[in-house]
């Protein structure tokens, strides 16, 4: 899972309008907590990404979110004994104790598990769609250290896929049983420790924390850059004005509560305004 | 003034109970080109690392002395810093990329500098042609094989000419040809551009012929500080295993070892012991080939059980076609004995790799099969990705510890990760033995040597000697093939092109030969210095006498 070129247009723009526009992406999916808006929110990142060339992924990445969903919504419903409607009665539980399961408890469950896999897959549309070297330079003049972490991030995802593979191929060439799932993420967090060292090493003797400015080059901002800034800003007032009218309101306990038609003109205004700038097709950078 | 300077440098790394460098006083004066000579664990990473800044600023530790590079003293400037300055390549090229594509990578670098985009583009282009990388540029860093990693990374130190250079085992992962090409590279900008290149290397005969000034290090003290002859009449001295093959042959029959093949050959001619042409070699010492005395003496060496018996491995006509691209491997047919050694040679990306996960049955070939008369043992390049216990005693049955020199008490409780890299590498290879109640048919090791001094090579070689199964090492070392092998495959783009004995193969070329069989011109089939010192002793018995 890592940054390839493609022709479209959220590949096109520079990596300052990328950025923003999945980070907006990710603003709207934590300011609302309507289920047809954050719905609305996981439609559309699955949008952009197959508009942006990259749907397969995301539609993994996705399916892989099912279990995470699964999990927040038993955590919460075991958890959480707020809740009017109460739809099944678990009696006295080691540690949790008494414990009814709520209807409520159930829908904001998976309200967290909807806004979580809309969250995963801003963080998975950035990763495959927005050029991390544009993102190193953007960021060296403005803050090492998190820059250096956004990098370590990004650079560890391909380093951690190959030692993941060679891992897995050396424990095929090993005879008898192999080692336990526990014992090898052990490993592979290990290895993961040590990675991040090696290349925080590697940008430090490459010149990366003390950069020096360069010349100014300010490339003109393109069609894309453009689209893609405005859209990150159409975004956020959307979510804004849904979270500020009450239009995409939701209210969990004590019982539920949810706007829908207004909530369902929110959900349309925001997939229109992340899919639009992918409608400008001219000048397609390859 | 100095373009490096250490001064009473003593460092300790945090947790260690000894020093990694003792005292260390250097002066290194601009345009210079430095070899780093020493066995594994001797300090010479180490004094990379406080060149370069790491040491102590990353690191940490007790450090005390003064580094002063480029003019920055590196207790006031950190590695950034220094940056500015140096160019620096470390041994795993995997964690030392980090950008995207090989274009980015190249630039990076250069940006750092504050280099305009113009002179950025110029830097880039001008390193990937240097460096024959130029058809990578726009490839993703993800995508690129060990050697072409190596190359990038390389490429990335040495973009825009710093006016020092540190490279820390820049050829480890490279074949002879990339290797030899490296070095020279290296050489033109020294001379071109002046730059000050200090280079850390296990095998001194590819870089000392180019080198000024041989530094050598033991655990942690600088024992030698002389002109790369001085150092090989030094280490003919007091440190055999640091001497490079034909300065060994030189020493052996009384001549003063001399870097290089070309002066190698000058000092044998001095003598009368080689003719005035290389080529005739051949006729004034000994033919090159299947009936010269060396290789019949080497082939005689190890008793192979092959003959009519089953094939412990077998390939007929194996081809690796990828879905969308190349054909990896192509029409491979070969069969290999049970207690044969064979040295798998050839170019980064030759198929080397490939043709190993093949016989251990990782991957399935596209047309064609492999036939295997038993379990394949693979051990793949990474050791330390086999280990995953907390104990040495865990990872593998006692046999097999006792097999590769590791059923001690002493290393039973050790943690895997505490071992040494050659102590790695045979606790992997233990792994991989398993259980010999069921020994593996076939032993196949791909490039076991990287990072290695000659010591542990030498142990390598004389563990897989013992072993009684079919061994296949890929390599990229034509002195441990010589050490090791009976046959050697050469391979080239995705098929073999050379198998015979090693002797024929590996004494009739430049890259894929030895030293000894360079400066030979391959006569006789003498690989080793022993086998030269034999085959000269024996057409000018007064001249030369074998120590």
């Amino acid at each position: 899972m890592i940054y390839r070129r493609r022709a479209s247009p959220l590949h096109s723009a520079r990596a300052g309008a990328g950025c923003a526009y999945c980070l907006a992406l990710a603003i709207a999916t934590l300011t609302l907590s309507n289920p047809i808006a954050l719905a609305a929110m996981v439609l559309g990142v699955l949008g952009a990404g197959v508009a942006a060339g990259v749907g397969r992924q995301l539609g993994r990445a996705a399916l892989l979110g099912l279990p995470v969903v699964a999990a927040i919504v038993l955590i919460n419903v075991l958890v959480s004994h707020d809740g009017l409607t109460v739809i099944a009665r678990l009696g006295d539980l080691p540690i949790l104790g008494h414990t009814d399961i709520t209807l409520e408890a159930t829908v904001y469950g998976a309200i967290l598990g909807l806004r979580a896999v809309a969250l995963i897959l801003c963080g998975i549309l950035y990763t495959l769609a927005v050029d991390p070297d544009e993102v190193l330079r953007l960021f060296r003049r403005v803050s090492f250290r998190s820059a250096l972490s956004a990098t370590l991030a990004t650079r560890m995802v391909p380093i951690l896929i190959r030692d993941g593979r060679r891992l897995a191929e050396a424990q095929r060439c090993r005879p008898g049983p192999p080692p336990s799932r526990l014992t090898l993420m052990r490993v592979a967090c290990t290895g993961v420790l040590d990675r991040a060292l090696d290349v925080a090493a590697a940008l430090e003797v490459r010149g990366y924390g003390v950069a020096r400015r360069p010349p100014a080059y300010r490339p003109p901002y393109s069609r894309h850059d453009l689209e893609f800034l405005v859209a990150a800003v159409a975004i956020i007032a959307v979510a804004i004005a849904g979270r500020v009218t009450g239009w995409a309101s939701f209210i969990a306990y004590p019982s539920v509560h949810a706007a829908g038609w207004s909530a369902l003109g929110v959900a349309v205004g925001l997939v229109a305004v992340a899919w639009l700038p992918f409608a400008d097709r001219r000048g397609l950078r390859r | 003034m100095s373009a490096i300077s250490l001064e009473g440098v003593t460092y300790t790394y945090p947790g260690a109970t000894a020093p990694a460098l003792i005292d260390v006083n250097l002066e290194i004066a601009p345009g210079e080109l430095v070899v780093v000579a020493g066995g594994s664990g001797s300090g010479k990473s180490t004094l990379l690392r406080a060149i370069s800044g790491l040491v102590p600023h990353f690191h940490g530790g007790t450090f005390a002395g003064r580094v002063i590079v480029a003019g920055m003293d590196t207790r006031r400037h950190g590695p950034g810093e220094l940056a500015q300055s140096v160019g620096t390549l470390f041994q795993d090229p995997e964690t030392q990329v980090v950008t995207g594509t090989v274009r980015a990578e190249l630039a990076f670098g250069l940006e750092n500098r504050g280099r305009t985009p113009a002179a950025v583009a110029r830097g880039v282009e001008e390193t990937a042609l240097a460096l024959a990388i130029d058809h990578l540029l726009d490839r993703s860093t993800a995508e690129l094989s060990g050697g072409e990693l190596q190359r990038t990374a390389l490429g990335a130190a040495l973009a825009g000419v710093p006016e020092i250079v540190v490279l820390d085992e820049p050829t480890s992962q490279l074949d002879p040809v990339a290797g030899d090409e490296l070095i020279g590279l290296l050489h033109r900008a020294n001379e071109d551009s002046d730059a000050t290149i200090v280079l850390a290397e296990h095998r001194l005969e590819r870089c000392l012929g180019a080198a000024d000034r041989v530094l050598a290090l033991h655990r942690g003290r600088i024992v030698c500080d002389a002109s790369p002859p001085e150092f090989l009449r030094w280490a003919a001295r007091e440190a055999p295993n640091l001497q490079t093959p034909g300065a060994k042959l030189l020493s052996c029959l009384g001549i003063a070892p001399v870097a290089g093949v070309k002066r190698a050959r000058a000092a044998l001619r001095g003598r009368g012991l080689l003719p005035e042409r290389a080529a005739d070699g051949e006729a004034a010492i000994g033919p090159a080939g299947g009936a010269a005395d060396a290789a019949g003496r080497r082939r005689g060496r190890r008793s192979r059980s092959g003959g009519g018996s089953t094939p412990a491995l077998a390939f007929d006509r194996v081809w690796h076609e990828l879905r969308s691209g190349p054909a990896i491997l192509r029409d491979v047919s070969l069969s290999l004995a049970r207690g044969e050694r064979v040295a798998l040679m050839g170019r980064n990306g030759a198929g080397k790799s490939t043709l190993l996960r093949h016989a251990a049955g990782l991957l399935t070939p596209t047309r064609g099969t492999v036939t295997r008369s038993g379990r394949v043992a693979l051990l793949l390049q990474n050791p330390t990705d086999y280990l995953v216990h907390e104990h040495v005693a865990d990872e593998a049955p006692g046999v097999a510890l006792a097999a590769v020199g590791l059923h001690d008490e002493a290393f039973a409780r050790r943690h895997p990760r505490e071992l040494s890299g050659g102590e790695k590498q045979r606790l992997a290879l233990a792994v991989v033995l398993g259980d010999l109640a069921d020994p593996p048919a076939a032993i196949c090791l791909d490039e076991p040597t990287r990072g290695m001094d000659r010591d542990h090579k030498q142990a390598l070689a004389v563990l897989l000697g013992g072993l009684d199964a079919a061994v296949v090492v890929a390599t990229h070392d034509p002195e441990f093939a010589a050490a090791f092998a009976d046959r050697v495959i050469l391979l080239a783009d995705g098929a073999p092109i050379a198998d015979g004995a090693i002797a024929e193969v590996l004494a009739g070329g430049s890259y894929f030969a030895t030293e000894t069989a360079r400066i030979l011109g391959g006569a006789g089939g003498a690989l080793t210095p022993a086998d030269g010192v034999a085959l000269i002793a024996a057409r000018f018995a007064p001249v030369a006498a074998m120590p």
